[in-house]
């Protein structure tokens, strides 16, 4: 299933976000969207999930207008992962991870055993089973960010989109949930900030700049020193890394910069 | 939880029965529990031949026409009010939401001064204080809903502002009416209404509370993921399949048809939309696969009692039951508030 946002224009009052925006994900694609904070990554995902609504351009799932499909029609097919957990009444783990199975339910159904079997599943592919009956609210912000993560895969959706997944994560944890993203083979899109694990996890990456597409492509082709220093205002020694074969950024601050360039 | 789910309500359901048998055997005569029963199992088919006849003409009248009917309007309203709050309070997405919020309860006041003081819809005698106070939380809650849109949407800022708005207009045209009127005993009446009564309870004014009560109850609890999910925010009411604004609509026509028949038969009793949910998420948790038949056994449970003190505390004359339970809700709200574990919702 295929994920699309053609020439997708979106302003807050009159401020423009999103400039006429165009992604395309294939099926089982995973793309990384990347750029500076402010850069509109998750305005442009909120408009591909429907909680906002594009000014102009339209968007894609399957081939069809998502704003033109029933919201239980796209839930079945679309999960997401947003940057916000915002849980203020007294929710148990295993409660807030069985809501994800509400597009699949009909209004008479009950839990199945095969809903309890999803849940289970997911709650171990996340490594938070021992959290099962905790109450969500006494959980740190990465266990939190899990629990969204295994929401999401509940669902059971072939299109999924990830607003900074990897947020509040330790490390282990960033690489552990993009390992497991990457081995479930759905049709994926990411808003990244860290420039390595979109390199070493994506198929494509889009680059947004003040609310446009500036560049697209392999990793390869999108991260170099020139792209880094005009999007990003950085300098970064990029190598191709011996083991992952992938793109090895290091940052060089300023101060060291200004040495490489004197020499 | 699902075991512990089934342990309260089947030991609530058994509370409630035992409470509304004693409450119809107390009062100014006082009869049996036995009596009670044999009474009750008398008017129903099949078994009414098992039963012998030993009660008098006037112990039949006591239990059956006067006492059984305000019992179960007392369930009932109880039950009502705290599923209307509990669904109000995942509407707005904070828990000092009650059913009244929408400006019901001060359409409801403008309709029964209008009956009580200047005598309007006299034609339809018993019934016209019912009817005009339904009338009047209609025409309020159409109001709020129309000035809370914009843009096709409900918003739901703008739906709690203009509830209080609406409020604050229409309470002033209750007191205007109240003020203009020369009538001896009307303030007293109007005020007795507002505190919230259950006196007019009859077999033949219960029955539209009753199935609207069923109604909205059955329609409320199949619906519990979805007001999980509106609970949850915005975003996650979206992203896994809510209709947010036509869920929202839906819950407010279900909230205010039931507040409204409630406040047409009882006043405005307050502080059981608002207590009683709080009662169950600090037993149950949040999930409204439980909150909501929780609430409705210990909503009538609580008015059941309420009730039950309001017409023998000071007995023969009776003591409004908004009275009642405002001094057993307030005391409550306020332990509740000093709790540290306990969340109140958005902005705590």
């Amino acid at each position: 299933m295929s994920l699309e946002a053609k020439q997708v224009s979106f302003s807050i009052y009159d401020q423009r976000i999103l400039h006429e925006v165009s992604i395309h994900i294939k099926e089982k694609q995973f793309v990384g969207l990347i750029g500076p904070n402010g850069s509109g990554k998750s305005t442009l995902l909120k408009n591909m999930y429907r909680l906002l609504k594009p000014e102009s351009g339209t968007v894609l799932l399957n081939e069809k207008d998502i704003l033109k499909q029933s919201s239980k029609l796209i839930a079945k097919n679309l999960a997401v992962v947003s940057q916000e957990t915002p849980v203020l009444f007294d929710f148990t783990v295993h409660d807030l991870v069985s809501m994800g199975r509400t597009p699949h339910k009909k209004l008479l159904e009950l839990d199945q055993e095969q809903d309890f079997e999803i849940v289970k599943d997911a709650l171990q592919q996340t490594g938070i089973s021992h959290l099962a009956k905790r109450s969500f609210s006494s959980l740190s912000g990465g266990e939190k960010k899990r629990v969204m993560v295994a929401r999401a895969l509940a669902q059971q959706a072939q299109v999924l989109i990830l607003d900074e997944p990897t947020n509040h994560l330790d490390i282990q944890h960033q690489l552990q949930l993009m390992d497991l993203i990457q081995t479930l083979h759905l049709t994926v899109v990411a808003a990244l900030h860290d420039l390595n694990i979109a390199a070493m996890y994506c198929d494509q990456l889009y680059v947004l700049q003040h609310g446009r597409i500036v560049c697209h492509g392999t990793p390869e082709e999108v991260l170099t020193p020139a792209l880094l220093k005009e999007v990003f205002g950085v300098f970064a020694d990029i190598h191709t890394h011996a083991l992952t074969g992938k793109p090895y950024l290091t940052y060089i601050p300023d101060q060291f910069a200004k040495k490489v360039s004197q020499v | 939880m699902n075991k512990k789910f089934m342990f309260f309500s089947l030991i609530l359901f058994f509370v409630l029965i035992v409470s509304m048998t004693f409450a119809v055997m107390v009062g100014s005569v006082s009869v049996t529990p036995l009596y009670v029963w044999k009474v009750i199992l008398s008017k129903i088919p099949f078994i009414q031949n098992l039963i012998e006849q030993d009660w008098s003409r006037s112990q039949e009248i006591i239990i059956w026409q006067i006492r059984a009917p305000r019992v179960l309007l007392a369930a009932i309203v109880g039950a009502g009010l705290a599923i209307a709050g509990a669904a109000i309070q995942a509407l707005v997405r904070n828990s000092i939401a009650d059913p009244y919020i929408l400006g019901i309860s001060s359409g409801a006041a403008v309709g029964a001064t209008s009956v009580i003081i200047l005598g309007a819809f006299s034609f339809l005698g018993i019934y016209a204080l019912s009817v005009s106070a339904f009338l009047g939380s209609l025409l309020a809650i159409m109001l709020v809903f129309f000035l809370s849109r914009v843009g096709g949407r409900v918003s739901i800022f703008r739906l709690l502002l203009a509830g209080m708005a609406v409020s604050f207009i229409l309470t002033a045209v209750s007191n205007f009416i109240l003020m203009m009127s020369k009538q001896e005993g009307a303030l007293k009446a109007v005020m007795f209404w507002m505190l919230g009564s259950l006196a007019g309870a009859k077999w033949n004014n219960i029955m539209i509370p009753a199935v609207i009560f069923f109604v909205v109850f059955v329609l409320l609890w199949l619906n519990y993921r979805n007001l999980n999910l509106l609970l949850m925010g915005e975003e996650a009411a979206v992203t896994l399949g809510v209709n947010l604004q036509q869920f929202r609509v839906q819950l407010i026509l279900l909230v205010s048809l039931l507040t409204g028949v409630l406040v047409a038969v009882s006043g405005s009793i307050g502080f059981v939309g608002l207590i009683i949910p709080h009662i169950v998420r600090l037993i149950m948790g949040s999930n409204y696969k439980y909150v909501i038949p929780i609430s409705a056994l210990i909503g009538g449970i609580f008015l059941v009692w309420a009730d039950a003190f309001a017409r023998i505390i000071i007995a023969p004359q009776e003591m409004p039951i908004g009275i009642i339970t405002a001094f057993c809700g307030g005391p409550f709200f306020i332990w509740l508030l000093r709790r540290n574990n306990y969340s109140f919702g958005e902005g705590d």
